[in-house]
């Protein structure tokens, strides 16, 4: 399988098309950063997020189970899904008791972590995704490419073209207003014909029992005020201790997802709906061994706003699909190695360490550093090529050794001098393939300062 | 009179002397007393961050003993001198020596504008010069605010440099963004390096910059590589080179 060099490699190529997506993601972080200069207290607000959130990780078991007394006593009925495998059986189970073959599920990365789509369509249950940029996807069946704007990768032409063809839009329409009018037609026969609605969630409330969903399409509220059904689901690390906690959370969410000041639909959900289900399942899958690890248990505090990919200078020129974690970006290259660490070797490497992703999270995740640490913990597991683990060995065999080092440094420059084609064997090659190589002085400084201190 | 400890990183020993002793013609000038050590090679940063631990352990140990003595360390590199400061601690754990050294160990500019307090620099310099922020300096040693943070601006680098007569800092569309180097993920990950670093430029170009200047020779050595295949009229030149040629007070 290709890493993310190969694929960003291949994405790379269209030099057009990467400027393109370069500069239509740096939009969005112009974006936030406007929307961020707008609160003179912001580094205190990601502060306190950063902190409430690391306060509930440190207790989380006591904040679900307060969670889940609350939301009972609403009339929500809490399920606990093990895996992604646990997960789909129980939300399959409600809605077979139901005798539902129509869902409308607004957007949920838990829901694709969990790969319930598809699950659910081999059972004869037809799932459709209401979040605009969830559809486009959904019907060029594709993954989303970005956690918060899943076809961002597509132009404007190319969803004319899908729409022409999947919902029979009139030929070359590329006017957005008039797309995304289709859409909302062709959404909202589906949200009319809906039996459930399934939706994730953005933040549960332990001290009430209640749980916030927030979208800009209002499409979670259309899909659940319906149909008598509602099922959300959720990671066990989106509880909050406090309602009076979500204004800083919702502060700084919107703002860093798409720099607006606050989402256009925020909605709290306290009980079913008068004679409705409302379900709530919890999801472990693999986040309690992250919460057990010191390095990476702050990477649970994501709130998903996917600000660390717009500004992420890699993401922007090699695209969502070029990760292998469907979570793409820097945060996608910190959870994705803790899943399933061969499958996702390349991705702590998909990253120069710039830090700006640290630098604009709202919760204060040090991603860069837990990417460097992930580095540690894949080549103490044999998962970094033996190629590299091999020269790097050489390099500090060198490097201890001063009298070595310069002979070998003062042999390297006079290959670099009189043999440049042999300098150009292996890295060296790599970098003078578009790159001119460093120069080679005569002396280097030690050589100099021996000679005149 | 503290006892300056100059370190050179070791991609500048071998490729880039002139900036070795740019840096040491500065702390000189200033009458600081500097001793270069023989017997440092590297910080251990290229093994560091590609997560080969055990090999970047000695190096880190070795930079310890060899800079143990001295009252200041001082380096033309934010990279490898946030690799001692912030990064010895994840090596080697949270140990007395590690915490000392680390504090102890500058930056150039930022040595120049916090520990020396250099408050006139006096000389010329008749370019457009396009400051790069490398990350680590930037992100790690907070030698600026970085364009993420909201907050009051500082910049110890420009601070300096804007004091040259007749030099003309230009105005970049995206101030810090990462050129692309990132150490072994210019080799690695060759693709987007080059991708980002030819942006870096084109963005200097566009400001009218002549010269592109930074803390960080690896940064610079990329966007010169990458310059000069395709003959682009720039010229790059560490700050280093640009400040020895003023009188600092």
């Amino acid at each position: 399988m290709n890493g993310h060099p190969e694929n960003a490699a291949r994405f790379v190529a269209d030099a057009e098309r990467t400027h393109w997506h370069d500069t239509a993601v740096w939009s969005v972080r112009q974006k936030r950063d406007r929307a961020a200069w707008t609160v003179p207290e912001w580094e205190e607000l990601r502060e306190a997020a950063a902190g409430i959130k690391a306060h509930t990780l440190s207790r989380l078991a006591d904040y679900l189970e307060e969670f889940e007394r609350n939301a009972t006593a609403n009339g929500i009925r809490v399920h606990w899904a093990r895996d992604g495998a646990e997960h789909n059986a129980i939300v399959h189970g409600i809605l077979e008791r139901h005798r539902v073959t129509r869902v409308a599920k607004s957007k949920s990365m838990l829901t694709e972590e969990c790969h319930l789509n598809p699950y659910l369509e081999a059972r004869g249950i037809e799932v459709v995704d209401t979040d605009l940029g969830e559809r486009i996807v959904q019907l060029a069946q594709e993954p989303p490419s970005h956690i918060v704007m899943p076809a961002i990768h597509r132009k404007r032409e190319e969803i004319g073209e899908l729409f022409h063809r999947t919902i029979g839009t009139e030929r070359g329409l590329t006017d957005p207003t008039r797309l995304t009018e289709a859409a909302r037609l062709h959404l909202r026969e589906k949200f009319l014909a809906a039996q459930a609605g399934l939706t994730g969630v953005n933040f549960a409330l332990a001290d009430t029992g209640g749980f916030v969903v927030v979208t800009n399409e209002g499409n979670a509220d259309m899909g659940t005020s319906l149909p008598p059904l509602h099922i959300a689901s959720m990671g066990v690390e989106k509880v909050i201790p406090r309602a009076r906690d979500l204004g800083i959370f919702l502060r700084v969410l919107a703002r860093s997802a798409t720099g607006q000041p606050v989402s256009s639909y925020t909605t709290h959900f306290h009980g079913p709906i008068r004679g409705g289900e409302l379900h709530v399942v919890v999801v472990d899958n693999g986040r309690s061994a992250s919460l057990a690890s010191p390095a990476f248990r702050r990477s649970l505090s994501c709130i998903r706003c996917g600000a660390c990919l717009n500004t992420c200078p890699v993401y922007r020129r090699s695209g969502g699909y070029s990760y292998t974690y469907l979570i793409p970006g820097p945060i996608g290259s910190v959870l994705g190695p803790q899943r399933d660490a061969r499958a996702n070797a390349s991705l702590p490497f998909a990253s120069s360490l710039c830090g700006s992703c640290s630098d604009v999270c709202p919760v204060k995740i040090d991603v860069h550093h837990e990417l460097l640490a992930l580095r540690g913990a894949l080549a103490e597991h044999g998962q970094v090529a033996a190629g590299k683990r091999l020269s790097m060995w050489f390099l500090g065999f060198l490097l201890r050794r001063p009298a070595l080092y310069e002979l070998a440094g003062r042999m390297a420059r006079l290959v670099l001098r009189r043999l440049p084609a042999l300098a150009r064997l292996g890295p060296g090659g790599v970098w003078a393939r578009q790159r001119e190589l460093p120069p080679a002085p005569a002396e280097s400084f030690r050589e100099m300062m021996r000679r005149q201190p | 009179m503290p006892k300056v400890g100059l370190f050179i990183p070791c991609y500048v020993d071998q490729f880039y002397p002139a900036v070795g002793l740019a840096t040491l013609r500065i702390l000189r000038q200033l009458g600081l007393e500097v001793e270069y050590p023989r017997e440092q090679t590297c910080c251990g940063q290229p093994m560091a961050n590609s997560g080969c631990a055990a090999e970047a352990r000695p190096l880190a140990e070795r930079f310890l003993r060899v800079f143990g003595g001295y009252d200041h360390v001082v380096a033309p590199s934010g990279s490898c001198v946030s690799m001692v400061r912030t990064h010895y601690r994840e090596l080697l754990g949270e140990r007395p020596d590690v915490a000392a050294v680390g504090a102890r160990t500058y930056e150039l500019c930022e040595y120049l504008a916090d520990v020396v307090g250099v408050r006139e620099v006096d000389g010329e310099f008749r370019r457009r010069v396009g400051l790069h922020h490398g990350c680590h300096g930037l992100r790690e040693l907070r030698l600026a605010r970085s364009s993420e943070m909201v907050g009051p601006p500082f910049d110890k680098v420009r601070g300096l440099l804007r004091q040259l007569r007749g030099i003309e800092l230009v105005e970049l569309q995206r101030p810090d963004e990462c050129c692309g180097f990132g150490g072994t993920f210019a080799v690695a990950e060759e693709a987007v390096s080059c991708f980002m670093g030819r942006d870096r430029l084109a963005d200097h170009q566009r400001a009218g910059a002549e010269v592109v200047t930074g803390v960080d020779m690896s940064c610079l050595m990329h966007l010169d590589g990458l310059a000069r295949r395709e003959a682009r009229p720039l010229q790059v030149m560490h700050v280093a080179e640009i400040l020895s040629r003023a009188r600092l007070a």
